[in-house]
């Protein structure tokens, strides 16, 4: 009966970090230590807000979630895979897996058309299928805009293929760094809200990072950072 | 999207940079064929050519320059023969089937006159191949003022049957050194592709009698060519008037002859071919100047693959195909570049010496030299593929980074 209950808590929790620290070199040679977390969790489909200003840390968090980076400690899983203990092989096929990325400067590839950014979002993790893409792009309002190169589009059409290419692997977790950072405030309501609705339609769970009231505002549960990282505050030599 | 996509994509993107090395490919890949081409075919069609004679008879001297004043129809006569000497070259017939005298020393517009007797038509300038006249046309007959054209002359000076001419002293073209007698057109040689398409062949009392030409020289002729029965003939030939006599040359076997001409231009050769290969060398450092210069602005791109997903691996073989599709679409240009060298070089070859070169003739070096401009391209795309496995993700995920 333990053994049952232990599967099904397992099943819902998707994210799970433990004791995670990463410290860089600065400059002058001094070690500083950016993040420290000791616990935090997510269950699948969930959607969180983090609340952090700048220099807290946020996106190194993001980075080490995605598995971009590599954690000098603790341990982060994804769906019971452990991302922090694996090689950086592994790190890329778990995150172009299970793991969308939602950037503030949105990050698409200038050379290629919104379809092309949004096929590519599949690309490194499994089969291509176009359709899905294009029911993706007509879904965040762009199907008549397939062939169009980033730089014909405006921002807030712009952080729509970045939307559409997050979820073009079918992530468990969407990782949302700033999204709204450089929209303005309509533009930013309407992203806000698309990257909601679309991550709960398609069953991912959200990690958003922000310091916009308005946007933290959106949602249900908002952590501040400088509760889950403990580096935030205490940053110097080490 | 797969790896071939990304890289067209990124080819795409770069078009201008992608186009212009591929233009420094191509130059370089054309070059390296042309030159190998043109040395391996003008070698083996000079030493080859088909005159239908096994050796010359000249004056004492080099026989180099008589093989190549008599069979090429280039440099002056070294000296003359006379005609007892021809006729005791001509009765020989125990070890000569065929002898044909010419003379030289006269031009139309710069194209040669050659005296000659009309058993040249005789001869077998290949297996089953004679010298012909196009239909409508007929030899010369000895006795007349009468000229055979060869094809290309014809074709240059846009000659026919029926026209007349004056003949000019010397072999270079002088206005001022105009004969008096004229010459009637009576046809035009069939092609041969040999040298005997840029000459004008006449009688040789012809030319033997010319107005100005000295009384004293008007019965000698400049050489003899001869078909042999066979090639013992030839080496005993050479032993009594080359090494025993001291009267005649005799330049025997020609295409051995004529070999030393290139054994002697050899370094040449060799020096045009390391240009050749150092141009290969300098478009192939082209590619990697083109993508090396353009990691900076691709370093954002390589990272947002990577945060997609892309291993390092991956981005590594990204650069390198693209490296690769470069010298490829530069070593398929080669070949347009390749058949413009090779058309113009034929034509100069041709209407220098009347020896033909074939632009579509298949060489390996048409084969290898593609080949190599990608595996150089492949090669150099691994310093900026380097640099792309060793981009870093988070660093550069940020704008200007």
């Amino acid at each position: 009966m333990k053994i049952g209950h232990l599967k099904t808590i397992l099943s819902v929790l998707l994210l799970s970090i433990n004791n995670l620290k990463k410290s860089f070199v600065a400059s002058d040679g001094s070690t500083q230590k950016v993040v420290d977390v000791a616990s935090f969790s997510m269950a699948a489909g969930q959607q969180i807000a983090l609340s952090g200003t700048s220099g807290s840390g946020k996106t190194t968090l993001l980075n080490l979630i995605a598995g971009i980076l590599q954690p000098d400690e603790g341990q982060i899983e994804l769906s019971g895979r452990s991302m922090s203990g694996s090689g950086e092989a592994v790190r890329d096929r778990l995150r172009a897996q299970m793991v969308g990325y939602i950037f503030q400067t949105f990050n698409l590839l200038q050379g290629y058309t919104c379809l092309e950014n949004v096929l590519l979002g599949m690309s490194f993790g499994g089969a291509l299928d176009e359709n899905r893409a294009v029911d993706l792009l007509e879904h965040v309002g762009l199907g008549q805009r397939l062939d169009y190169y980033p730089r014909q589009l405006s921002t807030g059409q712009q952080q729509r293929v970045a939307v559409a290419r997050a979820l073009a692997n079918s992530p468990k977790l969407v990782l949302a760094d700033e999204p709204t950072g450089n929209l303005d405030p309509k533009n930013a309501a309407e992203a806000l809200s698309l990257i909601r609705q679309t991550c709960q339609e398609h069953g991912a769970a959200l990690l958003l990072v922000s310091h916009d009231k308005a946007v933290l505002d959106q949602f249900e549960e908002v952590r501040d950072l400088s509760d889950i990282n403990q580096a935030i505050g205490k940053v110097g030599v080490e | 999207m797969s790896l071939l996509q990304i890289v067209l994509r990124s080819l795409r993107q770069h078009l201008l940079s992608t186009l212009i090395t591929s233009f420094s490919i191509a130059l370089a890949s054309g070059l390296l064929m042309s030159v190998w081409v043109v040395k391996e075919q003008a070698r083996r069609n000079f030493t080859e050519v088909d005159s239908g004679f096994d050796g010359v008879f000249g004056a004492r001297g080099s026989k180099l320059q008589l093989v190549l004043n008599s069979i090429f129809h280039l440099e002056a006569s070294p000296g003359n023969l006379t005609w007892e000497q021809y006729e005791l070259i001509a009765k020989d017939k125990r070890r000569v089937k065929t002898a044909v005298p010419i003379a030289v020393g006269d031009n139309y517009r710069g194209y040669r006159l050659v005296g000659v007797t009309k058993n040249l038509f005789d001869v077998e300038y290949q297996v089953g191949k004679k010298f012909e006249v196009q239909a409508g046309g007929y030899v010369f007959r000895s006795d007349k003022k009468q000229a055979v054209v060869g094809s290309f002359v014809a074709e240059r000076l846009g000659m026919s049957i029926g026209d007349k001419f004056h003949p000019y002293h010397g072999l270079v073209f002088d206005e001022k050194e105009k004969h008096a007698e004229i010459y009637v057109v009576s046809g035009i040689m069939k092609p041969t592709n040999t040298p005997a398409d840029r000459v004008i062949w006449i009688p040789i009392k012809g030319l033997q009698n010319m107005s100005g030409h000295s009384v004293d020289t008007s019965s000698d002729v400049s050489a003899v060519l001869v078909k042999l029965q066979g090639n013992t003939h030839g080496m005993m030939m050479n032993q009594e008037y080359n090494a025993q006599g001291d009267v005649m040359t005799f330049a025997w076997p020609i295409a051995q002859i004529v070999a030393q001409l290139f054994n002697k231009i050899a370094p040449v050769e060799m020096i045009l071919r390391c240009v050749a290969v150092l141009v290969a060398f300098v478009a192939a450092g082209s590619i990697l100047a083109s993508i090396y210069n353009s990691m900076n602005e691709r370093r954002r791109d390589i990272a947002i693959l990577r945060a997609l997903g892309a291993r390092r691996r991956t981005v590594f073989g990204v650069l390198i195909l693209e490296a690769t599709g470069i010298a490829t679409l530069g070593a398929l240009a080669g070949f347009v570049v390749y058949f413009v060298i090779m058309s113009a070089a034929s034509w100069y070859v041709r209407s220098e010496t009347g020896i033909v070169l074939d632009p579509f003739e298949p060489q390996w070096v048409m084969v290898w030299a593609p080949l190599a401009m990608q595996c150089l391209g492949a090669l150099v795309g691994v310093v900026p593929a380097a640099k792309a496995y060793g981009t870093d993700v988070a660093e550069n995920l940020i704008p200007n980074a």
